[in-house]
């Protein structure tokens, strides 16, 4: 096929590291302009084929059949030359990480610049000239200053605007987006998804758009494929892929996204009276050290928060990063001491309770933390991570503990027998219920989940988030689930809690929240969402550009 | 950056007061008179009395430290009833043995051991870098292999091996060098090359292979990095992303095994040194261990400790200049 139109044709692509097949005979062809979405879950090889497509696997230890033709280059015979000639000039990558995909020791524009002087042969002031230019383009505020920063001076979404100046610079026909609003906060996302499609109008190029999220999909590619096991599953335009899935996975797929817009069953042992509250609380952390005597400036995490936890309800704590909503979950069951404030629960006020006073209390309290592979010890077994909390508190004998551990494990899903199993023996989702069933084992009245699922894919986290909800009724347990995720936490929670810079900015009942959001920023946030619905997308990326001035100071974060 | 200056001065400060204190009681505590020593043979209570006094060991211990400090910060007298012998400030002690300051005795030194191991360094980070950059990017083949051997033959090696195989050869049977023999810079600068020539390439092949492992790992852990792939996924050749962007990030550590070097070597290099006969600061320590010339040992230790320390502020200051995310604290 030597169609011009076609600027990317991919021809039953293998690529092979060592005995594993990554990528099994994937086909598609990318016309000139037109945008694909390759979507899958961790380990589906969607990355691989990203990477392969600028012949990056050459250096490494991996092995390509097929054929992958880019813009009338064969990329798998051609000579390293021609094949650096293509990478960033016709064809450019944006990789996902903004923070380690940058050199920290050049400025960025230093970096943009190097790429532009490459392929054009531009002069150093042009090329400098250019990096500010694709800068500003972007959305880099005062760009010709900013150019000299470093990119541990950047924030994370400004980082990721600059990989895009970067990829920019020297106006390629195609993009090659690799999950590149994962690392992001939702509201942030948005806004760079939406520089991406701006973009694409205006240069007219075409976007592979690599990602996990059904949602970001929806409303910034017209076809997408879809990838399990190296393979292609499902292929077509987006309207028919998300709205009518022919394949058994991807409609699991599709139906496992949390949807902001779904009700659920309120909790039924709610009884309302407060268990746990919170009074002006507050938690400040020192930085930096300026001056020659050391003036010690304090941060403040969490600026006076005040709430309630009513016995055997669910609160869903929502923010972005830096929100708080991390530190406020550690001081609920006082794994940190606040700076000010009060915390009561059953009457008496722990803020400051000494680690004696405290030990009682602690079986009543416990968390189930964000990464479970690094909150598990790698050289003990997950049954003694487990029955650790049964013999430091029940004093537990070891044929009791065995028991229940089994139990524990058989509740939350896993083999009653896989007491002296390792944690790197485990999926991410099976270390996640390990970590649950730890937190469960003393019968906690409060238990409180920092981002129990974010780790996690799509149909994992579908499932322990219904398991969460099934132990939350089962055991009658008060629940804080907190979360990034406005469509997770809306599965689990009764009340939710928006929080912002230290502050809850809006607190109420979910279905109040979600469908009647009082605050400015709980609507920006709401309607940052991706969402897999390509017209209901395209809808709300225009609200979104009517609301960008309404809410001051976020729209550059 | 005045923050960073006045509490590592400080910090210095603490660390040779310590030194001093722990040399001292270790002296204190070793079972030798040193005034016996001084006095010599046929020597009877009366002078052994007078000398006591006049080296102060008949004082108790903290008033030995103190006039020990005294004198560092404004200088002091040595009175032996006759003669009195002055010691101006800063001083780090009177050799009673030799009958010369201790301040003396290791600044005379100090151009022997400042030539040694700045050259040596010199040779030993082109040796150890280059083929760290080459071993890490020739992984798996012959050249590599080979590197690999000769690194570790060269960890293994002593020194004095090493120069004495090289002394054998050059000097002995081609007779292309003299013998070293110090010769100052300021004399006679090719005199002062061709002597040290020797002793720079033994020193600098046993520690190369230490900095050639250092930069072999740590280059390859750079190249493993996300933003190294950016710059592959941008056209960017391997000599370019190996010289402009691997390199930088893989030579800090560098710097810090560096400064521990230099500041080791300053304070006493004392195999080199007695391989070739040097009478460097190495030697003078030796010697005066074994002598229990108590005022050279403490002299000599506090230097020694002084150089390690500041050497170390330095790379900081480096590592600091080297990486834009370090600050200075």
């Amino acid at each position: 096929m030597t169609d011009d139109s076609v600027l990317l044709e991919v021809a039953d692509l293998r690529v092979d590291f060592g005995a594993v097949r990554a990528v099994d005979g994937l086909s598609f062809t990318l016309p000139a302009g037109e945008s694909l979405g390759l979507v899958g879950e961790s380990g589906s090889g969607k990355s691989t084929v990203a990477a392969a497509l600028l012949g990056l696997h050459r250096t490494g230890g991996a092995e390509v059949s097929g054929s992958i033709v880019l813009d009338g280059t064969d990329v798998q015979r051609a000579s390293d030359a021609e094949l650096r000639r293509l990478r960033g000039a016709r064809a450019a990558m944006v990789f996902q990480d903004p923070l380690s995909a940058l050199d920290p020791y050049w400025s960025i524009g230093a970096q943009i610049a190097e790429v532009h002087r490459l392929h054009t042969g531009s002069s150093r002031r042009a090329a400098a000239e250019r990096a500010v230019q694709v800068l500003d383009r972007v959305g880099i505020p005062d760009a010709a200053r900013r150019a000299a920063a470093h990119p541990h001076e950047f924030s994370g979404g400004m980082r990721q605007r600059a990989l895009i100046a970067m990829a920019l610079a020297c106006t390629p026909k195609l993009l090659i987006a690799d999950e590149p609003t994962t690392a992001l906060d939702v509201t942030v996302q948005a806004q760079i998804l939406d520089l991406l499609h701006e973009l694409r109008v205006e240069h007219r190029m075409a976007l592979l758009l690599v990602t996990h999220d059904l949602g970001v999909v929806a409303g910034n590619t017209d076809r997408v494929l879809v990838m399990r096991g190296g393979r292609a599953v499902e292929h077509g335009s987006v309207a028919e892929v998300l709205g009518a899935p022919a394949d058994p996975y991807t409609r699991e797929l599709v139906s496992a996204v949390p949807r902001l817009d779904a009700r659920r069953e309120p909790s039924t042992a709610t009884t309302g009276d407060v268990l746990l509250s919170v009074r002006e609380l507050r938690k400040e952390y020192p930085v930096a050290n300026h001056g020659l005597l050391g003036r010690r400036e304090r941060l403040a995490a969490l600026d006076g928060v005040s709430l309630d936890l009513h016995r055997g309800e669910a609160l869903g704590v929502v923010g972005e990063s830096g929100s708080g909503k991390t530190t406020l979950g550690r001081l609920l069951v006082r794994l940190l001491e606040p700076t000010a404030g009060r915390i009561l629960f059953e009457g008496r006020d722990l803020a400051h309770a000494s680690e004696r006073e405290l030990r009682p209390v602690r079986r009543e309290l416990q968390m189930v933390f964000q990464d479970p592979l690094s909150s598990l010890n790698p050289r003990r077994t997950i049954g003694d991570a487990i029955a650790d909390p049964l013999r430091v508190q029940d004093r537990a004998g070891e044929a009791q503990a065995r028991a229940a551990v089994g139990e524990l494990l058989e509740r939350v899903g896993l083999q009653p027998d896989w007491y002296g199993r390792y944690p790197h023996e485990l999926s991410g989702g099976q270390r996640q219920r390990v970590g649950i069933a730890r937190a469960l084992a003393l019968r906690p009245k409060v238990l409180v989940c920092d981002e129990p699922v974010s780790s996690l894919d799509v149909s994992t986290q579908a499932q322990v988030v219904r398991l969460l909800a099934e132990l939350q009724r089962e055991f009658g347990l008060t629940l804080v689930f907190v979360a990034h995720d406005l469509a997770v936490v809306r599965q689990v929670s009764d009340r939710i809690a928006v929080m912002r810079a230290g502050r809850v900015v809006e607190l109420g009942d979910a279905d109040d929240v979600y469908e009647n959001p009082q605050h400015p920023y709980t609507r920006q946030l709401l309607a940052a969402v991706p969402v897999p619905d390509p017209v209901v997308e395209g809808d709300r990326r225009l609200a979104r550009a009517a609301l960008a001035g309404s809410v001051a100071g976020s729209v550059l974060q | 950056m005045i923050r960073f200056l006045v509490r590592r001065t400080v910090s210095t400060l603490t660390v040779m007061l310590v030194l001093s204190v722990v040399v001292y009681l270790v002296f204190y505590a070793a079972p030798h008179d040193p005034a016996l020593l001084v006095c010599g043979k046929g020597c009877d209570g009366a002078r052994l009395a007078v000398v006591r006094h006049k080296l102060g060991t008949d004082l108790p211990l903290w008033q030995q430290y103190w006039q020990f400090l005294h004198g560092l910060l404004a200088g002091r007298d040595f009175d032996a009833g006759t003669d009195i012998t002055h010691c101006a400030a800063p001083c780090f002690g009177y050799s009673f043995q030799t009958d010369q300051p201790v301040l003396g005795m290791i600044t005379a030194r100090l151009p022997l051991d400042a030539s040694l191991t700045v050259g040596a360094a010199v040779l030993w980070l082109l040796i150890g870098i280059g083929a760290g950059v080459l071993s890490a990017l020739r992984r798996g083949g012959i050249g590599e292999r080979a590197l690999t051997g000769v690194t570790l033959a060269g960890m293994a090696m002593p020194v004095f091996l090493v120069g004495l195989l090289l002394m054998m050869l050059f000097c002995g049977y081609l007779q292309w060098l003299p013998f070293p023999t110090y010769v100052p810079f300021t004399q006679d600068p090719s005199a002062w090359a061709a002597n040290l020539v020797l002793p720079w390439i033994s020193l600098a092949l046993v520690t190369a292979a230490s900095y050639a492992r250092m930069t072999r790992s740590s280059l390859l852990e750079t190249l493993a990095e996300d933003h190294i792939r950016t710059a592959r996924a941008y056209g960017l050749g391997e000599r370019r992303i190996v010289l402009g962007h691997a390199l930088r990030g893989a030579l800090t550590p560098v710097i810090t095994l560096l400064a521990m070097d230099l500041g080791g070597l300053l304070g006493g290099a004392q195999l080199t040194e007695s391989v070739f006969g040097f009478d460097g600061i190495g030697r003078l320590l030796v010697e005066s261990v074994n002598k229990i010339d108590l005022p050279v040992v403490v002299g000599v230790t506090l230097f020694a400790g002084f150089f390690i320390v500041i050497a170390n502020a330095l790379a900081d200051l480096l590592y600091a200049l080297a990486d834009p995310r370090v600050g200075l604290r």
